[in-house]
């Protein structure tokens, strides 16, 4: 009897329902007569589709900020970078000029500019969250929500001339969802684009097994992801970072600046939170703009909390825990629903009721991460 | 000299205390100048939203007395009154009475609301905004599970003009025209000053039935205030009065006049005490006397033709604003009742409300129930004046809005007053309303207008949040440690004086 009892509080309660509901609708969609491949296919790809922004949670929990809900923050600069590559791969026409080496040519160049610019503000917020200390999670909630906003007025006031960008015939702002079928969607996940595009010995990049698609390209970004977010917390640096998010004058006191680390912990986020909304956006294979990303924070913050995550405590397995069971239910829900109750927008009801519901219920076990 | 610097310090430190709301009315009046739309739109629209807004923005303020900071919680409010809209709409009611019904059922409601958050918040202290937040967006789920799935789906309802067909889930709009919409502000105020009046005698009659009874002891005071009411009444025969108190609106201009007017008396009523009761030095009476020269310059500013075509153009709905000044009246009663001190120790510190007996947790709830009734009824107010019930859009922007109206105004996490409350919403919503035209001039492109007053309404809530945030960590830093084990020892000490009092 001990080992359930331990075996149950170390899964906790919420993730053990949420667990069984997962399971619940599987075994049910199953019935339902939907194919198993084509399913899973489609949890394995929204998994990998978030799981980089979900990543993103980490470096901020572990260095004592908490929840990042302004990760909308790395979003903007990983949009406004991706934006900015498309521009300058249609102006210099690589599509015509490098073939099949264009949308590696635009991603990289995307990655880079996100990067660039979520260090820049990564650091810079990282510098106010320094000053805010105790209100973190309110004060980025409203950065975050700010600076979606802020993006909104560039995203009209931009003039570019790629047409899958701007609206025809305004010659100012951008779309609300930009298509990147001409460019770097879907690159490292679907296996039409791949097929299609890129040469024979890229092909296994993503392909199809029987009805069950593999996206081995989009995997092995993800784990080198992860693997290197895990090797950053063995290293010593990272090591000082958890401790200074633990227990901040133990950690001063051993001579650790723990306002660095907390800066640094925030550009890291907001780093991934860029390369995050990149990768979402090669999968999904759109880039959405404008008030698309506005809550894209909260489901990040509940997907890694699912996981087992508190707002002090992350490990990389919370994250693939967390977006499997939260992506997972969300994926399985629309079909189920829509075949028992006929209600389309069931799944995003339940999506609000469960993220919303669990950062509440984190929130509540730690004092609203009060040390 | 030294008065002049005393006057240079005392404008800076004006400047400084009301540095948001200074700042907020300069954007405000470029983008009113930008736009060049005629005044008349412009305070038609800024009137028509105070009466919308103002009250919910009102009903925040005894979270923030509680030290509850400011309460994103308010969309339960909204959603218990909405709720009872619908119902009140499904049974094809409307009108006052049906207007009575629906703050029937949304009170109570409201009431369990807020009883229930309150209990969640005091799990949460510290916590309260990022958890109401995210609490408010729970409820929407909820809510959206109850009107997408349950209503016609689990509980029968038919009635095809507001179920989706198919039979399940209620539709987008729910039109409030011919039921509710109005029914608070074409209450004419003929009625208003009747039921006024019995209500006055009733009171009076209970008074005098008390004295006989020998439990209340009946006083001048009395009398008098029955005396007015009741003078108030019987002019209200008087026909043309009585023509002009049977409609249900009120010009601006009327309006303005009649409160100078009261105020104006007020003040003479003060002058006359001073010189003739308490017989104070004549130099007391220049302040009183300013204000009087202040009232009749404004009172000529009216006959500006620009400002009269504007102040008659502007017409207003009587019960609506009334009930707004009835809050307000609250809001300053509620301080000086036991229960409003308790609120105000409880929000400056737990540790010494805690050591001075009150319990902290029951006045936090208290608090919260008072604000979720109140943001009910401003819901009903909000939706019963803009004549179409959107079914899953009306509360979702309505604790966003309300918030960055209070900040506006001058309010923070910890002080808010009625005064910053009406300012605020005043000045958000005239830069809402000229936001877009101001947003065409300058970029020729509406949108970006539009999207600039969200972004307003956002940036001056984080801005305000995180001034807040940076000055409780600068307190908490200066004394090395100090805070938090000052307080501590200090607790018992308190008590043990009780237990020997007792």
């Amino acid at each position: 009897m001990k080992t359930i009892k331990e075996i149950y509080e170390s899964i906790g309660l919420p993730r053990l329902i949420i667990g069984l509901f997962f399971i619940c609708l599987v075994v049910v969609s199953i019935i339902l007569g939907f194919s198993p491949a084509a399913l899973f296919s489609d949890v394995v790809r929204r998994w990998l589709m978030y799981g980089t922004l979900v990543l993103a949670m980490v470096p901020g929990i572990q260095s004592g900020i908490g929840l990042n809900f302004g990760v909308s923050l790395g979003i903007s600069a990983g949009l406004l970078g991706s934006v900015f590559a498309m521009e300058i791969s249609f102006l210099r026409n690589w599509n015509e000029v490098l073939g099949a080496g264009a949308p590696w040519l635009t991603l990289l160049l995307a990655l880079i500019f996100g990067i660039i610019m979520a260090t820049i503000l990564g650091t810079l917020y990282g510098l106010l969250l320094n000053r805010v200390k105790g209100s973190e999670m309110t004060v980025s909630t409203y950065v975050g929500f700010s600076v979606i906003a802020f993006m909104n007025i560039v995203w009209l006031s931009l003039a570019f001339k790629n047409g899958e960008l701007s609206w025809p015939l305004q010659g100012q702002g951008l779309r609300n969802t930009a298509s990147l079928s001409g460019s770097f969607g879907g690159l490292l996940s679907n296996p039409d684009v791949v097929q299609s595009t890129q040469p024979a010995w890229l092909h296994w990049l993503a392909f199809k097994i029987g009805d069950f698609t593999l996206p081995l390209g989009l995997i092995l970004v993800f784990a080198l992801l992860c693997f290197f977010v895990w090797l950053f917390f063995r290293s010593k640096m990272g090591i000082a970072m958890s401790g200074a998010g633990e227990n901040q004058l133990f950690t001063t006191s051993s001579g650790i600046d723990v306002d660095r680390m907390r800066i640094l912990g925030t550009a890291i986020s907001t780093v991934l939170g860029a390369v995050g909304i990149i990768l979402y956006a090669q999968t999904y294979g759109f880039l959405q703009l404008y008030n698309a990303p506005l809550m894209m924070g909260f489901a990040s913050a509940a997907s890694i909390l699912i996981g087992g995550a508190s707002v002090r405590r992350a490990k990389i397995s919370h994250v693939l825990i967390g977006t499997l069971l939260f992506q997972g239910i969300l994926v399985t829900a629309l079909p189920v629903a829509n075949e028992v109750i006929k209600i389309g927008t069931l799944p995003e009801v339940l999506r609000i009721i469960i993220s919303n519901g669990i950062i509440l219920y984190a929130l509540s076990k730690t004092k609203g991460g009060n040390q | 000299m030294n008065q002049k610097t005393d006057f240079f310090k005392k404008a800076g430190s004006f400047l400084f205390d009301n540095k948001v709301m200074i700042a907020f009315a300069a954007i405000c009046l470029a983008a009113i100048l930008l736009s060049g739309s005629p005044m008349t739109f412009i305070v038609d629209g800024v009137f028509t939203r105070i009466t919308r807004n103002t009250f919910t923005v009102l009903a925040l303020i005894i979270p923030v007395l509680a030290g509850l900071g400011l309460n994103f919680g308010i969309v339960i409010g909204a959603i218990a009154a909405q709720i009872a809209v619908f119902c009140v709409v499904y049974w094809g009611l409307g009108g006052f009475g049906g207007m009575l019904l629906s703050v029937l059922i949304a009170t109570p409601l409201a009431v369990l609301f807020g009883y229930l958050v309150g209990k969640l918040f005091n799990r949460m202290k510290g916590a309260e905004m990022i958890a109401g937040l995210i609490l408010g967006y729970f409820a929407d789920g909820l809510y959206q599970l109850l009107f997408l799935v349950i209503i016609g789906g689990v509980i029968p309802v038919d009635n095809p003009k507001l179920i989706i067909s198919g039979g399940m889930g209620v539709k987008n709009t729910i039109d409030l025209t011919g039921n509710l919409k109005y029914a608070i502000d074409s209450v004419r105020m003929v009625d208003i000053v009747t039921v006024v009046f019995y209500v006055v005698l009733a009171v009076t009659l209970i008074k005098i039935i008390l004295h006989l009874l020998k439990k209340y002891q009946l006083n001048k005071g009395d009398f008098i205030f029955f005396g007015i009411f009741g003078l108030l009444f019987g002019i209200s025969y008087i026909p043309e009065i009585e023509k002009f108190l049977s409609t249900d609106r009120l010009i601006l201009l009327d309006a303005l006049t009649a409160v100078l007017i009261v105020l104006a008396i007020l003040e003479l009523i003060k002058i006359i005490k001073s010189i003739w009761i308490n017989k104070e030095p004549l130099k007391t009476l220049v302040k009183p006397i300013v204000t009087l020269l202040v009232y009749g310059l404004i009172y000529a500013l009216t006959f500006i033709p620009e400002i009269e075509e504007v102040l008659s153009y502007v017409k207003l709905p009587v019960l609506p604003f009334l009930l707004i000044a009835g809050l307000c009246w609250f809001n300053q009663k509620i301080l000086s009742t036991r229960l409003g001190q308790n609120m105000r120790t409880v929000g400056q510190s737990q540790s010494v409300a805690m050591a001075s007996g009150i319990d902290v947790d029951k006045t936090r709830v208290i608090a919260m129930i008072i604000s979720t009734v109140l943001a009910s009824w401003g819901q009903l107010i909000f939706l019963q004046n803009i004549g179409t019930f959107s079914t899953y859009g009306a509360h979702t922007q309505i604790a966003q809005f309300a918030i960055a109206a209070l900040l506006v105004g001058g309010a923070s996490v910890q002080k808010a007053t009625n005064k910053q409350a009406i300012i605020g919403v005043i000045l958000f919503h005239t830069l809402f309303i000229v936001a877009p035209e101001a947003g065409k001039q300058l970029f020729d492109n509406a949108q970006i207008g539009e999207y600039f007053r969200v972004f307003v309404s956002y940036g001056v809530i984080a801005l305000s949040l995180a001034m807040h945030a940076w000055t409780q960590f600068k307190k908490e830093v200066q004394p090395p440690t100090g805070g938090a084990d000052l307080e501590i020892p200090a607790l018992p000490a308190v008590t043990v004086k009780q237990q020997t009092l007792k």
